[in-house]
């Protein structure tokens, strides 16, 4: 090779090197400004702005070939998840960023492949970062498959039977037989790599499908972590430093933000891994005594005129009757009549923490009159009604007194000590967990039986009616 | 890059992803970890080197799985995250958000 080619290919090498700097410059201040509510809009932007410089830069990298193949993948994928990700509805999100995370994970699994086909893994280090990344992309594609099935109601039932661990703990040693044939590079052949991409991916599978679906949030997270490393991992054996600092960061970052949901949820992370909720065995204990209490919308309507304060409890049933509008105009409506009105947020409510405050900022509402559950505890006592939209574990006073209830200890919102406790339910079935709820029972509770769109709608006109 | 400095460089980053997390508050779990998501959406990058590199039919097969999944990982979390943040900004527009936070 003559020097001045030697010497473009080698300033065109600083070039990209320095892009890629630059692009984790501008990732890091992305995430940063992502985590105020401040400044987050414009932390998708920065990190947006990084992500388009790689990108462009790596068309330039030397000694690539491809290059129809290359476009084609970029545009029928870009143009699919353009398509998904706009459509998708606000209480789906969940499981689309398991999808798109499960994507994530794939890919670093098919880039360790490549490379463990090709035998380009050379000495024991590479091998060992290639077999490691390409082991746990393939558990973080196939898991976050199963977590978005799950999710999305594709997949309805809980497979658990006896000796599922031991079965998982066999598959994992499995492919741990396989990644250290190949990385002592004891036996390179291609049917090992095969083996341990197979053995991972049936190992993701069988990891997942026992979780039930009130914890996919934490694993969704976990998996957000896993593809991290795993990209992280690539990024080493491939020499590519956006591709270290990038991975290893949200590998980090989503191990934290992994704990904070599991500790919001008060489960630990082993406890969501290895056991299901609810999967005691024994019927939940039902000593609630009482009796439920029907009321009627004009009723609520005119004790919510008349009110000083009331406290708004939403959760998941809320959302899924699409109802956030219709409550929001409610509350709009109260608020012009002098009412203070806050929302409560259970770390919880929604599918994952911080959903339902998506699904608020979609309505409309705004989020200075959301409070999560430590500000908004000590409030209750002065509300006159505390309206319950949907919710049911997260208000459950049994999680403070019943030391056998599957949710004692969780912390939840003091809706009980409201002066009236009105609670908008479709049917009188018990919560996620299938417990009943004690609130349910006060006798300052009465119950307003509807789907909770509805229940809003003709809650709008009892108000509108009081004049 | 030898051994250990990217050794060096993988701690380091470990610290700043920790750092740049720990304080966020509850409300904004789902647009981060979306955000996050999007970040490790660079692993587009390895894979159009691997499928630049590549060779027999195997290699180019996978290379391309792995482009098509990285690009809908890239363009998929920024297309979710971009909407869930648009909203907070819309939500900021009404008024700033007296004390709290």
């Amino acid at each position: 090779m003559s020097g001045a080619a030697l010497s473009t290919i080698l300033g065109r090498d600083a070039a990209i090197q320095a892009s890629y700097f630059v692009t984790a410059v501008l990732f890091i201040v992305g995430l940063k400004r992502m985590s105020s509510p401040v400044t987050a809009r414009s932390g998708i932007l920065w990190a947006g702005a990084g992500m388009l410089v790689a990108t462009l830069v790596t068309f330039a990298y030397p000694g690539m070939s491809n290059y129809p193949l290359i476009g084609a993948a970029i545009v029928l994928g870009a143009v699919f998840a353009w398509w998904s990700g706009k459509r998708v509805a606000m209480t789906n999100m969940p499981q689309m960023i398991a999808l798109y995370n499960g994507m994530g994970g794939g890919a670093a699994a098919a880039i360790a492949a490549v490379e463990l086909y090709r035998g380009g893994a050379e000495g024991y280090g590479a091998a060992t970062l290639a077999v490691t990344g390409g082991l746990i992309g393939a558990v973080s594609f196939s898991g976050s498959a199963i977590a978005f099935g799950k999710l999305q109601g594709l997949i309805k039932r809980s497979f658990r039977f006896r000796g599922q661990q031991a079965l998982n703990i066999l598959l994992l040693v499995a492919a741990l037989v396989c990644a250290a044939l190949l990385a002592g590079h004891f036996n390179d052949s291609p049917r090992v790599v095969t083996g341990l991409f197979v053995l991972a991916l049936i190992l993701g599978i069988s990891m997942t499908l026992p979780i039930g679906g009130a914890d996919m949030p934490v694993v969704i997270s976990l998996y957000n972590a896993l593809t991290g490393l795993a990209v992280g991992l690539d990024g080493f054996v491939m020499h590519n430093a956006a591709m270290i600092v990038a991975g290893t960061v949200v590998g980090s970052a989503g191990t934290l933000l992994t704990q904070l949901m599991a500790k919001a949820m008060n489960r630990s992370l082993a406890n969501v891994l290895f056991s299901g909720f609810g999967d005691t065995g024994e019927a939940p204990s039902g000593t609630v005594t009482g009796s439920l209490k029907p009321i009627e919308a004009s009723d609520v309507g005119v004790m919510l005129a008349f009110a000083q304060k009331a406290i708004v409890v939403p959760g998941y049933g809320m959302a899924v009757a699409q109802a956030q509008h219709k409550i929001w105009e409610l509350c709009q409506l109260l608020i012009d009549r002098g009412v203070t009105v806050k929302f409560a947020i259970h770390p919880v409510a929604g599918r994952m923490p911080g959903h339902m405050n998506v699904l608020l900022a979609e309505a409309g509402v705004p989020y200075d009159l959301i409070a999560d559950l430590d500000e908004i505890n000590a409030e209750f006592e002065t509300a006159d009604v505390a309206l319950i939209i949907g919710a049911n574990d997260v208000v459950n006073p049994v999680a403070r007194t019943d030391k056998s209830s599957p949710i004692y200890g969780m912390p939840i919102l003091n809706a009980d000590r409201a002066k009236n406790v009105i609670v908008i339910k479709r049917g009188t079935g018990a919560g996620f967990s299938g417990i009943e709820n004690a609130l349910f029972y006060l006798d300052n509770t009465r119950m307003l039986y509807g789907d909770a769109q509805k229940a809003g709608a003709e809650l709008i006109q009892a108000v509108k009616a009081v004049g | 890059m030898t051994g250990i400095v990217a050794l060096y460089i993988f701690m380091l980053a470990a610290f700043t992803g920790y750092e740049v997390i720990s304080r966020v508050p509850v409300i904004l779990h789902t647009p981060l970890m979306s955000g996050s998501n999007f970040v490790h959406g660079i692993v587009l990058v390895g894979a159009m080197v691997a499928l630049g590199n590549a060779h027999t039919p195997l290699e180019k097969t996978i290379g391309f799985i792995g482009v098509l999944l990285a690009a809908i990982n890239a363009m998929g979390g920024y297309v979710v995250t971009e909407r869930m943040l648009e909203m907070f900004k819309s939500s900021r527009a009404r008024g700033p958000r007296p004390g709290a936070h």
